[in-house]
């Protein structure tokens, strides 16, 4: 059969090498990894009118000054040592059995020098000007990981299962509403035995 | 000559390459859809702190960033060597944070105004007196829900 004299097709051919060119330009600008940080909540600005009174006992301050040095409850402690100091004043339980700030899931030393329970217990963090940020997160790190840990602990009685883990599936957007349902109970219930009361002061002046 | 098309019949064909462009068109897609343009280049050094108590970052969309750190060599010359803001493409001084919050929350639908996340890409060896200052205008805007980004690792190492 003759062929009638059309226009000629078009190659195909490189096509490939096209979307190939592409695909490596997509590869090379693609940034899939998420990012990953510690969240904090900032106070608002406005002073609430009636500010509670608290207790001296339930404030565990810790101020970090310009060269990185830590200064807890008065007295100088290394970092690394920081979770462990922060944890036993969180989980000390002061109150004594009866009053109704009694803490029935502490295990703490239940010194009465210190916190009276967690709902009450607030870790204050002061900083210099000049402190690093590097150092700053550090401490943060450290002091959410005092919560962290007491809330795994709790959880993995309750539960049977880590909080982390828990809180993180929870905010994760590819787990389903049911399983969300329950997991917001059981991460709110751990989140009101360990609340994160950490309060962030002004930085001081000098 | 047909002693020769015969012994063809019997050889393997070749591969067919036809479906090539269709295999590199689906992994192109895929890259496109998954791609995120970097919008704004950095100008400062940006190494991060590690920590080891993080949460993801999810949703994208709602996610405000700035960038702090030492202007990088070429910037060097003319803003020095003191960390510095940057917010998109421009080095900003704290008291123009807030504007810039109030201005990208207003490019965001309805919706997601209340939800925005403030990132702090911070450098390690910055100091905490420009933060602080950052965390001051925040709060004036009541765009309090803020995150350090970092790296995920020990977090001792960002003390040597």
């Amino acid at each position: 059969m003759a062929r009638r004299a059309g226009a000629p097709e078009v190659s195909a051919g490189s096509m490939a090498d096209i979307a190939f060119l592409l695909l490596i330009f997509f590869l090379v600008t693609t940034t899939i990894e998420t990012d990953a940080g510690l969240d904090r909540m900032l106070p608002p600005m406005e002073e609430p009118e009636n500010p509670p009174i608290i207790k001296q006992k339930n404030i565990f301050t810790v101020s970090i000054n310009r060269n990185g040095q830590l200064l807890v409850e008065d007295n100088i402690l290394t970092i690394d040592k920081l979770r462990e100091r922060a944890m036993d004043f969180l989980d000390n339980g002061g109150a004594p059995q009866g009053s109704p700030e009694y803490c029935s899931y502490c295990k703490g030393k239940r010194n009465g020098d210190s916190s009276d329970n967690p709902n009450k217990a607030i870790i204050s963090l002061k900083n210099d000007r000049e402190t690093k940020y590097g150092t700053y997160i550090t401490v943060q790190n450290e002091l959410v990981g005092a919560y962290n840990d007491l809330r795994n602990r709790e959880s993995k009685r309750l539960f049977g299962k880590v909080y982390v883990d828990m809180e993180a599936e929870y905010l994760n957007p590819e787990t389903s509403d049911a399983v969300k349902e329950e997991l917001k109970e059981q991460v709110t219930r751990i989140q009101g035995l360990f609340p994160q009361k950490l309060s962030e002061a002004e930085t001081s002046q000098e | 000559m047909s002693k020769f098309a015969k012994k063809k019949d019997g050889e393997i064909p070749a591969v067919s390459t036809a479906s090539l462009p269709d295999i590199v068109f689906m992994l192109l897609f895929f890259f496109m859809t998954v791609t995120v343009m970097k919008d704004s280049s950095l100008k400062v050094d940006n190494v991060l702190p590690n920590a080891s108590e993080v949460k993801k970052l999810e949703k994208k969309d709602r996610i405000i960033y700035i960038y702090v750190g030492k202007p990088t060599r070429e910037y060097e010359k003319t803003f020095g060597t003191e960390p510095k803001i940057q917010l998109n493409d421009k080095f900003s001084s704290p008291s123009d944070v807030g504007d810039y919050i109030l201005m990208e929350r207003a490019k965001k639908p309805q919706e997601l105004q209340n939800v925005l996340t403030t990132a702090l890409k911070v450098d390690k060896n910055a100091s905490m007196g420009l933060i602080s200052d950052i965390k001051q205008e925040l709060r004036k805007v009541n765009a309090l829900k803020v995150n350090y980004t970092t790296f995920k690792g020990d977090a001792f190492n960002n003390l040597q």
